[in-house]
């Protein structure tokens, strides 16, 4: 049996306005090297000015994470030759970071577990190699420095996730957290959150470590599971053969799912880190990590804990509308106008999930607004409109964008409660379903249900499904034994 | 024609003269001087008597501080629209999109920068031999340095070229080449003067200053170039002082230490001399003379060119070829970075890049960087503590005079030893001037005056006191034509 170790080297940009040691935009999107200035194109001379607001929701961060946030600390050049590094060092912080410790609460297949955090830091993002998409790319290549010097931290994970399940479930844990506070948009897809993992095995109950590979290129919560899933595997069975794993970085492939070695590391690499002397020492004062720490919005954490307490949630429903800030905030909107929090969960996890997932559209951008939601839930619950019902007009509001009332009104679609209606067509449904009857008399007394089914059908969903209920089974009971 | 930066910008002000009667007789001398001392890498003649024009045009220009006064800049400044090499083929043909913090200041005070004057490549020696583009000739010895890096600058005010110009000043950039070419040379405090804009050597001791004929022009110009800039973190937040009203004349009282072991250590007879009388004659004008000790200076030079080259080895790294100046066309990127930096660095940048890559790498970073930092906090301690018992600190501002070019660029460690007095005040940041001294022979020697940091007005007016009673900086050099 061989015992998995995991860190995660989780990179975010921070949502500032604009780059960390200058004035440009930190905009995405726009033409090649459109938001770039002597700074962060590196040019001779220029020199680095520190945003304040980086910092701001750097140590945001940190407090989120329970780190300790150093009253001081130093940034550092870390040297390295690229194109897309366009001072030959980029500014990171190395012996002295924004703020070590700190922990995350993670929890897989129902069990809690803390799993360590060794430090925040702040450091400046590089531009982006083109390789292709330009007539002459089989020759050069090609840089845009937008994205060079766009602020981000890095927060480096303990080497104590055990599962490639634990990382992915770290990974979203760490996402929301940073989403709710406003450090960073979470944007996997775009790069504003990109996740490295140092992977190991070792014989069970063993204490040191085995070499590890670094895994690089797992921007999403899935490519983290498997890539782990398969680089775990791998080094088990390099190791089972009598091998031995090779110390290196590999990268993620999805389409083939699988890593590759990407570069040795068995020669270290030497980047020659010393304190950066164009910044001075970044000195953070006690009173100014209280104020942020006031100005928190309350973290995934204890809104999931809230949602249970105060709306009797069950943990997963809470969990899942936790998820994102926006996510939490519709649920909130759509139960308090509801008056029905149960409801609200069921019909945006059920439902309103649904069809967003489908489509692929976030909930910032969901068609339906909570307060139309919460409309539609008024009418279930006042027994305007049945359970089944419902759902139609859910799908019609989906589409159309119209209130429920106003569907419900146009056609028609009110609850039926005419006892009489309800009498006849029941008396219909078991004259047209002699056998089921038979069988429900036999003992088979699922037949009833089935007998509901076809009297709701005959009536369009509308009828009241108490009254129904009722007239079947006194209708069976009554009928010939 | 007047000839000091306050006698032209009187002159300009009260139209007794244009600011382009003054430009063209700078554009003048530089041709009448020039071809013999090679001190000038750029002329911009064009724009220089443009500006002088719009200058005489307006009657607010006219009034600033620097109003139609010829500025020279050392090339390691950048300048929008004027080419800026550093003195380095690597940079051949950079044209900055953007002016240093300095050059903005100096443009809206109403200076003409007439050019670009030649260097060390990116400041890297002590004699200008260091240039890409030739060497540059000192006006009192055409076959001897005009010292460095800041030569050509140097040279230029001396040669009466220009009344003004901007040097930088790492371990004596300024100071060395302003004492060895007979005129003033002043290192401000560091963070006293924006670096935004200087082509870095080793940030964490680089400072810009002037090179002027008087005390009184490099007070005139420190005016206009100090004080905080938001694009230099490491720039002082304060308000500057006056640093004319500080030139009082006045000593009385002023204690003003000696550190004897020090000065008598390597330093030519004449030299001593020289210093000797110098100290004298701040005796004779009241002030204090105080034996002190700087006991971790030996280890000055050691440290200097361990961090040197260690912050050089990084600031340099972004001369690759990617984005502007000299790029080899290769198959590979790596033959790329080699071509590119091979053949557009020189052999003494190499040198130190390759040192300073040695200083900050694995295994060696504790014994060399590390330590050497050690030190520099024990040499800024020596001053400190000296500071506790004198205002001032007198040496001489190089052991040797202006010596012959090509004596010693093949022995490195002697060319380094040409900054034994100077580098102390850039390793603790403090302010220090070199004024002219006299004579050993025919060429000049530089009287050094180190003060605490951020007290730069007083070091100005302890020099501008000596300089008022001696004659030497009011002799300038005969040029024979070449």
């Amino acid at each position: 049996m061989y015992e998995s170790v995991i860190g995660l080297e989780i990179h975010a940009q921070l949502l500032t306005q604009s780059k960390i040691f200058c004035g440009c935009s930190t905009r995405t999107g726009d033409p090649p090297n459109t938001h770039v200035c002597p700074v962060c194109l590196g040019l001779p001379g220029a020199l680095p000015v520190l945003n304040r607001r980086a910092v701001e929701l750097a140590a945001q961060a940190a407090i989120a994470l329970g780190c300790t946030i150093h009253p001081t600390s130093v940034f550092a050049r870390k040297n390295y030759f690229y194109p897309d590094l366009p001072k030959g060092y980029q500014i990171s912080q190395y012996d002295r970071p924004l703020a070590t410790g700190g922990s995350l609460q993670i929890a897989t297949g129902g069990l809690a577990r803390e799993i360590g955090l060794i430090r925040v830091h702040l450091e400046e993002d590089a531009g982006k190699s083109l390789h292709e998409g330009f007539p002459d790319s089989d020759r050069f290549a090609r840089v845009d420095f937008n994205r060079s010097g766009v602020p981000l931290i890095e927060i480096v994970s303990r080497p104590e996730l055990h599962s490639a399940a634990e990382a992915a479930e770290f990974f979203s844990r760490l996402r929301s957290i940073l989403v709710a506070i406003g450090a960073s948009d979470g944007n996997m897809e775009e790069g504003s959150l990109r996740c490295d993992a140092n992977v190991s095995v070792r014989p069970g109950g063993a204490t040191a470590m085995g070499v590890k590979t670094e895994i690089k290129n797992l921007n999403s919560f899935r490519y983290v599971q498997r890539a782990l899933e398969f680089e775990l595997e791998r080094q088990t069975a390099v190791l089972e053969d009598g091998g031995r794993v090779i110390h290196e970085t590999r990268l993620w492939d999805p389409a083939a799912n699988r890593t590759h070695p990407m570069r040795s590391k068995e020669a270290a690499d030497d980047y020659r880190y010393f304190p950066e002397p164009d910044l001075p020492p970044l000195r953070i004062e006690d009173a100014w990590i209280e104020r942020l720490r006031a100005s928190l919005p309350e973290l995934p954490d204890a809104r999931r804990r809230r949602f249970v307490a105060s709306y009797g949630l069950p943990e997963y429903d809470a969990g899942v509308l936790t998820a994102s800030p926006a996510l939490a905030s519709y649920f909130e909107a759509t139960a308090a106008a509801a008056g029905n929090a149960k409801a609200a969960s069921n019909w945006i996890m059920g439902e309103l999930l649904g069809l967003l997932n489908e489509r692929g559209i976030g909930i910032e951008r969901a068609p339906i607004a909570p307060s139309a939601l919460a409309d539609l839930i008024r009418l279930v619950d006042s027994g305007t409109i049945s359970g089944p019902t419902a759902k139609a007009v859910f799908a019609a509001m989906y589409t159309s964008g119209r209130g429920a009332r106003a569907i419900v009104d146009a056609e028609g679609l009110a609850r039926v409660d005419d006892e009489a209606l309800i009498a006849r067509t029941v008396a219909g449904v078991l004259a047209a379903n002699e056998r089921a009857v038979r069988q429900y008399h036999e003992g088979k007394r699922q037949t009833f249900g089935f007998l509901v089914g076809q009297v709701m059908t005959a009536m369009q969903g509308r009828a009241n499904t108490e009254i129904v209920n009722r007239l079947v089974r006194r209708a069976l009971e009554e009928g010939p034994a | 024609m007047p000839a000091s930066v306050r006698a032209i910008r009187d002159a300009v002000a009260a139209r007794s003269v244009s600011a382009v009667e003054v430009c063209r007789a700078a554009l003048d001398r530089i041709g009448a001087v020039d071809g013999a001392l090679h001190a000038f890498l750029r002329v911009d003649a064009e724009a220089a008597l443009g500006r002088a024009a719009e200058i005489d045009a307006d009657a607010d220009l006219r009034r600033k501080p620097l109003a139609g006064v010829p500025v020279a800049l050392k090339d390691n400044l950048c300048t929008r629209g004027l080419a800026t090499t550093a003195a380095s083929r690597v940079l051949e043909g950079y044209d900055p999109p953007y002016d240093a913090t300095v050059v903005g200041r100096l443009r809206e005070a109403g200076a003409v920068i007439v050019g670009k004057t030649n260097c060390d490549e990116f400041a890297m020696g002590s004699s200008t031999e260091n240039s890409a583009y030739g060497l540059t000739r000192n006006p009192w010895a055409l076959d001897r340095t005009p010292g460095g890096s800041s030569g050509g600058s140097a040279a230029a005010v001396a040669a009466r070229a220009v009344p003004l110009a901007l040097g930088s000043d790492t371990g004596g950039s300024i100071r060395q080449p302003a004492a060895l070419c007979g005129v003033v040379g002043f290192n401000p405090s560091y963070g006293r003067v924006s670096r935004y804009g200087l082509i870095a050597f080793a940030s964490s001791l680089d400072q810009i200053g002037p090179i002027a004929a008087s005390v009184g022009d490099a007070a005139t110009c420190m005016n206009v170039i100090a004080g905080p800039d938001p694009r230099d973190s490491t720039c002082a937040p304060a308000a500057p002082e006056d640093f004319s009203a500080a030139l009082t004349g006045e000593v009385k009282g002023v204690r003003i230490g000696v550190p004897r072991a020090l000065v008598a250590q390597g330093s030519d007879p004449e030299v001593i001399s020289a210093f000797d009388a110098a100290v004298a004659t701040l005796a004779e004008l009241g002030a204090r003379i105080v034996d002190v000790a700087l006991p971790h200076s030996a280890h000055a030079i050691a440290v200097y060119y361990l961090l040197t080259t260690a912050e050089a080895s990084s600031n340099l790294a972004r001369y690759d070829g990617v984005r502007y100046g000299h790029r080899a066309e290769t198959a590979t990127l790596a033959e790329m970075y080699e071509r590119t930096r091979g053949a557009g660095f020189g052999l003494e940048v190499k040198r130190r890049v390759i040192l300073g890559t040695y200083v900050l790498s694995a295994g060696y970073y504790d014994a060399y960087y590390v330590k050497a930092q050690q030190v520099r906090s024990l040499i800024r301690r020596d001053y400190e503590m000296a500071f506790e018992q004198v205002d001032a600190i007198a040496l001489p501002t190089s052991p040797t005079p202006a010596f012959p070019l090509g004596e010693r660029t093949s022995d490195p460690i002697r060319m380094y030893l040409a900054d034994v007095f100077t580098v102390g005040a850039n390793l603790a940041g403090l302010p220090a001037v070199s004024v002219p001294c006299g004579f050993s022979g025919a060429l000049p020697l530089g009287l050094q005056l180190v003060g605490p940091a951020m007290h730069d007005a007083m070091v100005l007016g302890i020099a501008d006191a000596y300089e008022r009673v001696t004659p030497w900086s009011s002799r300038a050099p005969a040029i024979p034509p070449r």
